[in-house]
């Protein structure tokens, strides 16, 4: 029954979406339409609405199936696919998303709970612009909803109903991979919101500086999302899959990776839009393309035309359904673009040293990654569609491609904050950054000394990157104090900076240094890690890198759904025991390969990594891999600050002022000029 | 990571049904891999780092999208042993290489080696990353009648007034996204 009322609630929440795609649109389009007050009143109206009803039905089919998951209602044959009376229930809750119809649910309802955002905190916009964008988000929820109802109905009962459910796929069975997939949503569906604002502008011809102003928080915030699920991604993979790494160039990582780099040009382009009105019909268009890109991946991962070691839920029949989709998103809103872009006048002249100049490097080179990722992902495609060979294109061919680019994406980083809009003069940048300069050519040199003649210079060069970011930044903190006339009280300074306007600078500056951070950490990961694939008895010790790895032996222990071969490690530096490892390998009664749990020692500086591999001989023997990694921690607590970065940059009061001074607590966001 | 609690709720036949699979799966897996990698004995570590980022570099043939050195499949472990082989007689990397790609074709390379067939993985990017310089920089700097200042003074004034005619919503709680 309960499951019946899922499926009808997705019924009504397709009827609401259809009526959310028409009526709101209609409206504000209807008569002139253009500025606000015009148009028809009631119809756009409806929006906010249909976009908190949209919400409430998809909540109402949401809960229905974790209902059946958590009573292990087998009747309905997406759970009795992706559960089993054994599974713990924490992973009863994930595992609603572990499958294609259960996460394109999360995703629906993650893009309804956007929606309704939009209405909640649109109160500063005029009503013709939030119909517009809420009738946006209306369509790609009529898309995505006939595409569940049609292919991949969560509710399908099955009959008879088996006594057993298979089980999730055990490499989900995860807390890391629990949440990854929704931050990952969070952030696609997020750029569904960058977009309908761009869809929302053309449509009303109406491309300004304000639009820019309200679509880019917006767009951070689903940036920020993106940024978390790609790291929580990469670090899930670094631990659960057992090999160490933490990056692959997998289509499917590949596939989250582009709506990141164009999500970041993006918000690089937003400033210039707000900030100068320059930039325009490319920030739109760039919004465009982050959302295409999000259903693009979406399309790779779902339709299995790419094999891919994370494809789990794959069926050619709904790849056809999103390719369809995805030509009539992108078709359709290219086509608008090119109807309406060229009668966007762009404003703000800039000379050859500005900001500017400095941000359209930045575009530049982050369209050129993502044309990069683009390319190798579907090069063998390209090549077996014209026969000319089935190849594979792997991680050394796209190291070697960014490797080419990313210094100069990371000189560019640390020049572009410090230049001024419009024009800026060379002896001032000079003035302003030589030390910073000094310091970053003395950490080459430092660091290129010891390794002189060794022929890879990739060290120096990316610690020397590394540091280049983190003075140019300390140097530009320093001016901005400065000129607030507070050097003396440095911590002061900043902190009433922070209360004040200066927010989205700090967010700026602390993703900056997220970027050093993260070049250290892949930098000395790269070339210092240490791997060793050794055959240990209980009782054996083996030595990596300073420390003493003593095998203790393995035992079986059963866990909650599946048993456990444990092993038991003693890790020493010197004579001092510094960490007890247990890594497991377990047999998950479901079926299905056994896994590999990893046994970490994490640290700021180093990680130590045990993996299990196979039981060798009759004497409790194993085959083990022993990592070293050095600083590997730092690329996912760059990941991190950047992240931070973008929230402290949203949390701008300038983006509330309009808000504050509107509403009841008057005084506080006055501060932040409105015209900024 | 969870810490298994063996005693909740299962029923009787859960231990001994999970100890036969278990031990079916190990002698499944020591059946299909007599093979470690340690058997691998080298004369130097620099012989085995040589090893190790040449089979990090070749696709197995079988998985979805898996090097030989992180692969478990049975035709992964033959073409290590295979590798290890003709190390051990002496083949430098690329007689090694060119073995492998004339039996199972450029596919078996993560790394495609720049030749005519692979000009096009190689360059194509950068041709198509210049095609879309000169149409994105073409769209930001040809501007129509230019406005040379940062807002213009009409978008200025409607800027302002958008943002402050909040007179057809009703303030509610400030809340910010």
């Amino acid at each position: 029954m309960i499951p019946e009322l899922g499926h009808f609630a997705l019924i009504l929440a397709l009827l609401l979406a259809v009526v959310q795609a028409i009526f709101p649109l209609a409206g504000s389009l209807a008569r002139s339409g253009a500025a606000g007050g015009s148009g028809n009143r009631p119809w756009m109206a409806m929006a906010r609405p249909l976009a908190y009803g949209q919400l409430t039905m998809l909540i109402v089919a949401f809960a229905a199936l974790t209902q059946a998951f958590m009573t292990s209602d087998f009747s309905v044959l997406y759970v009795a696919n992706h559960s089993n009376s054994l599974l713990p229930d924490i992973y009863k809750v994930s595992a609603v998303w572990g499958g294609h119809e259960g996460s394109l649910l999360l995703w629906v309802l993650m893009m309804a709970a956007w929606g309704a955002a939009v209405a909640a905190f649109s109160k500063n916009l005029p009503l013709p612009v939030v119909a517009r964008v809420i009738a946006v988000q209306g369509m790609i929820a009529v898309g995505f909803l006939l595409f569940m109802l049609l292919t991949s109905n969560p509710f399908e009962r099955i009959f008879p109903v088996p006594q057993e459910g298979r089980d999730l796929n055990p490499l989900l069975q995860d807390p890391g991979l629990a949440i990854h997939p929704p931050m990952l949503y969070m952030g696609y569906v997020g750029f569904s919101v960058a977009f309908s604002f761009a869809v929302a502008a053309l449509l009303g011809g109406r491309l300004d500086a304000a639009w820019a102003r309200w679509s880019r928080p917006w767009t951070t915030v689903a940036w920020v999302f993106l940024t978390i699920g790609i790291m929580l991604g990469s670090w899930w993979a670094y631990y659960e899959l057992g090999w160490g790494g933490w990056w692959f160039w997998d289509p499917v990582e590949n596939a989250s990776l582009m709506p990141w780099l164009i999500g970041t040009a993006l918000i690089h382009s937003l400033a210039v839009t707000e900030k100068r009105a320059a930039f325009k019909s490319w920030t739109v268009l760039l919004a465009i393309c982050a959302f295409s890109l999000s259903l693009l991946g979406t399309f790779l991962v779902r339709s299995g035309v790419l094999t891919s070691v994370h494809a789990f839920a794959t069926d050619p029949e709904r790849g056809l359904f999103i390719l369809l989709f995805l030509c009539i998103v992108v078709g359709g809103s290219l086509a608008l673009y090119a109807w309406r872009a060229p009668e966007v006048s762009d404003g703000g002249r800039f000379s050859l040293l500005s900001r500017e100049s400095a941000l359209l490097g930045n575009n530049l080179l982050f369209v050129a990654f993502t044309v990069l990722v683009l390319f190798g992902t579907l090069a063998p495609l390209i090549y077996e569609a014209f026969n000319w060979g089935k190849i594979s294109v792997g991680f050394p061919w796209f190291n070697k491609m960014f490797l080419a680019l990313a210094p100069f994406l990371a000189i560019l980083l640390g020049l572009g904050p410090a230049t001024r809009w419009k024009r800026d003069e060379p002896a001032r940048l000079i003035r302003s950054l030589w030390w910073a300069l000094a310091l970053s050519v003395a950490v080459l040199a430092l660091s290129a000394l010891p390794i002189l003649g060794d022929g890879d210079l990739w060290v120096p060069v990316g610690l020397a990157l590394a540091a280049w970011l983190l003075f140019s930044h300390a140097a530009i903190v320093r001016e901005r104090v400065k000129n607030k006339g507070g050097l003396t009280h440095f911590g002061r300074a900043v902190l009433a900076d922070l209360r004040g306007g200066g927010r989205s600078f700090y967010g700026m500056v602390t993703a900056h240094i997220g970027v050093a951070v993260f070049i250290v950490g892949v930098t000395m990961v790269s070339n210092y890690q240490l791997e060793e694939d050794v055959r240990m008895s209980p009782g054996d010790s083996h030595d990596i890198a300073a420390y003493r790895f003593e095998f203790l032996g393995a035992q079986q222990v059963p866990g909650p759904n599946y048993l456990a071969q444990r092993g038991e490690f003693k890790v020493y530096r010197g004579d001092r025991e510094i960490a007890r490892l247990f890594p497991e390998k377990r047999a998950y009664l479901g079926g299905g390969m056994p896994m590999t749990e990893a046994a970490i020692d994490p640290g700021l500086f180093r990680d130590i990594y045990v993996s299990l591999g196979e039981p060798v001989g009759n004497d409790g023997d194993w085959a083990l891999r022993l990592y070293y990694k050095p600083f590997v921690r730092w690329i996912w607590l760059g990941a991190i600050l950047m992240a931070i970065g973008g929230t402290l940059a949203v949390s701008d009061p300038r983006y509330r002022s309009a808000r504050v001074r509107a509403g009841a607590k008057a005084g506080a966001g006055d501060k932040a000029p409105a015209t900024a | 990571m969870p810490s298994p609690n063996p005693s909740r709720r299962y029923p009787w036949f859960t231990a001994p049904l999970a100890a036969l699979i278990f031990t079916g799966l190990l002698f499944g897996a020591t059946a299909a891999s007599a093979f470690t990698l340690e058997e691998f004995q080298f004369d130097s570590p620099i012989q085995e780092a040589e090893f190790r980022e040449l089979i990090g570099k070749l696709r197995c043939l079988v998985c979805q999208n898996e090097s030989l050195a992180g692969s478990q499949a049975e035709l992964a472990q033959d073409l290590r042993n295979e590798v290890y082989r003709m190390m051990r007689e002496g083949q430098s990397q690329d007689e090694i290489l060119t073995f492998l790609v004339d039996r199972y074709g450029d596919f078996v390379l993560y790394d495609p080696p720049l030749k005519p067939s692979t000009y096009v993985l190689w360059f194509g990017p950068f041709v198509i990353i210049a095609i879309a310089a000169f149409f994105m920089i073409r769209s930001i700097l040809s501007r129509k009648p230019a406005v040379d200042e940062d807002i213009s003074e009409s978008e200025r004034e409607r800027l302002r007034a958008l943002l402050e005619s909040d007179a057809d919503t009703t303030p509610e709680a400030p809340t910010k996204p």
